[in-house]
């Protein structure tokens, strides 16, 4: 069996204990975790969703902009975290699986573990308050 | 191979009346290959007796530190073979994300902490900062192959997997899997270590504390003895050798608290408690 890598499972940790809604993708993309109060605002458990790839994440939340413009997946904070290597941050509109739309902010830094190994990007997010 | 302890002592040199069977020199293990070569796991001060065993016509030994913490580099100046013409040693160990491998050892080898720099310790030593970037990646050392991956304690650490054909060693003495887990143990893709100990023929492995120890120590990076115990089980080794006691368990304590483990959870794997002096012969 595969394990994860140390710097991964120690960001999971510290997920696990914050109560800012965190979300955490492999360097392939794929949804690796995200923890209870991102659960709130992403509308499902992570144990119901499961491992995800990117492209299905951009599908299941339906991310938009403020006039309701679809943003296209190499926008997204976390895919610009992945793909460039950098943080990114913006504020966009997602439809949660319970089928409530919210207004977040996101911050999305790569995550570049010992020896500089690439080991995927993670997302702090926020509900903004109507 | 052939592994001996050398230093079973966690944290502290603890020479005393009440710990001579177990051993008071912290951590240090030599692993002979049927090949001839020799590994030693990391430089804790049962280094010095273990250079002072090596044959005399001895070419080569490599030294495999999981970490810079002082009771796992203490032995490394005290070591016979650097000062012998000729002799290579070859040291593995993390780096950090801002010194290299010889500047942070540097820090303890130099005055006004040791009189000696490292540097000056010997014209044939080397360093080999690890892990490497890629993942899963493998060192070769003579008839050994060796794995070393990061595993939970403060401080870039490692563990190490010695494989020798289809016989591996697994060596983590200093790691705390149990660290922000609500139940130990949990999933094995999130457990720390798993991947080096997954079935291995013997895995030496830290058991610091006492349960009520551990309590008010979550974070210093070590074990309860009993979370060590979940941890052989979870990776289904074949035999488990504690290790890393905490310096204020004497012998009699020991007896103790491995005997109520062992009655507690059943092992299903062999228990053989490191002790210094020990040499366990695991099939290569």
């Amino acid at each position: 069996m595969t394990q994860q890598e140390i710097e991964v499972i120690l960001a999971r940790h510290l997920a696990e204990y914050l109560t800012v809604p965190i979300f955490m993708v492999n360097p392939d993309g794929d949804l690796l975790f995200y923890n209870e109060p991102a659960e709130a605002i992403l509308g499902s458990r992570y144990s119901e969703t499961g491992a995800m790839p990117a492209r299905e994440l951009a599908k299941t939340f339906h991310p938009m902009d403020g006039e309701g413009n679809p943003i296209l997946l190499e926008e997204l904070p976390i895919v610009i975290a992945l793909r460039e290597r950098r943080p990114s941050h913006r504020d966009l509109w997602i439809r949660g699986l319970d089928g409530v739309s919210r207004e977040i902010e996101i911050t999305a830094f790569p995550l570049v573990g010992q020896a500089d190994r690439f080991l995927g990007a993670i997302a702090f997010f926020w509900e903004i308050a109507k | 191979m052939k592994v001996t302890f050398w230093g079973t002592r966690g944290s502290l040199a603890s020479p005393s009346a009440e710990t001579v069977r177990y051993g008071g020199n912290t951590s240090c293990v030599a692993v002979e290959g049927s090949a001839g070569t020799t590994l030693i796991l990391d430089a804790g001060t049962g280094l010095r007796n273990l250079g002072q065993s090596l044959p005399t016509d001895l070419k080569r030994v490599d030294i495999l530190l999981t970490h810079l913490h002082m009771d796992h580099i203490q032995g490394l100046p005290f070591f016979a073979p650097l000062r012998r013409p000729g002799v290579e040693v070859h040291i593995w160990g993390p780096a950090s994300t801002t010194l290299s491998l010889t500047e942070r050892l540097q820090r303890y080898l130099s005055p006004p902490l040791f009189p000696v720099s490292v540097r000056d310790l010997s014209e044939n030593l080397h360093f080999h900062e690890l892990p490497g970037k890629l993942p899963g990646q493998f060192i070769e050392i003579g008839e050994f192959s060796i794995n070393a991956q990061l595993i939970i304690h403060p401080n870039p650490t490692i563990g190490y997997r010695v494989q020798c054909a289809d016989t591996a060693l697994t060596y983590m003495p200093d790691h705390e899997p149990a660290l922000g887990e609500q139940t130990f143990p949990h999933e094995r893709e999130w457990t720390s270590g798993y991947a080096l100990a997954e079935g291995c023929d013997l895995l030496i492995h830290d058991a610091q504390f006492t349960n009520e120890e551990y309590k008010s120590r979550v974070g210093f990076g070590h074990s309860s003895i009993r979370q060590a115990f979940q941890f052989a089980e979870l990776t289904h080794v074949k035999q488990f050798a504690p290790f890393h006691y905490d310096p204020a368990h004497t012998d009699d304590d020991l007896d103790r608290m491995l005997a109520e483990a062992v009655a507690e959870l059943h092992p299903s794997y062999k228990m053989t408690p490191s002790r210094e002096g020990l040499t366990l012969e695991v099939d290569c």
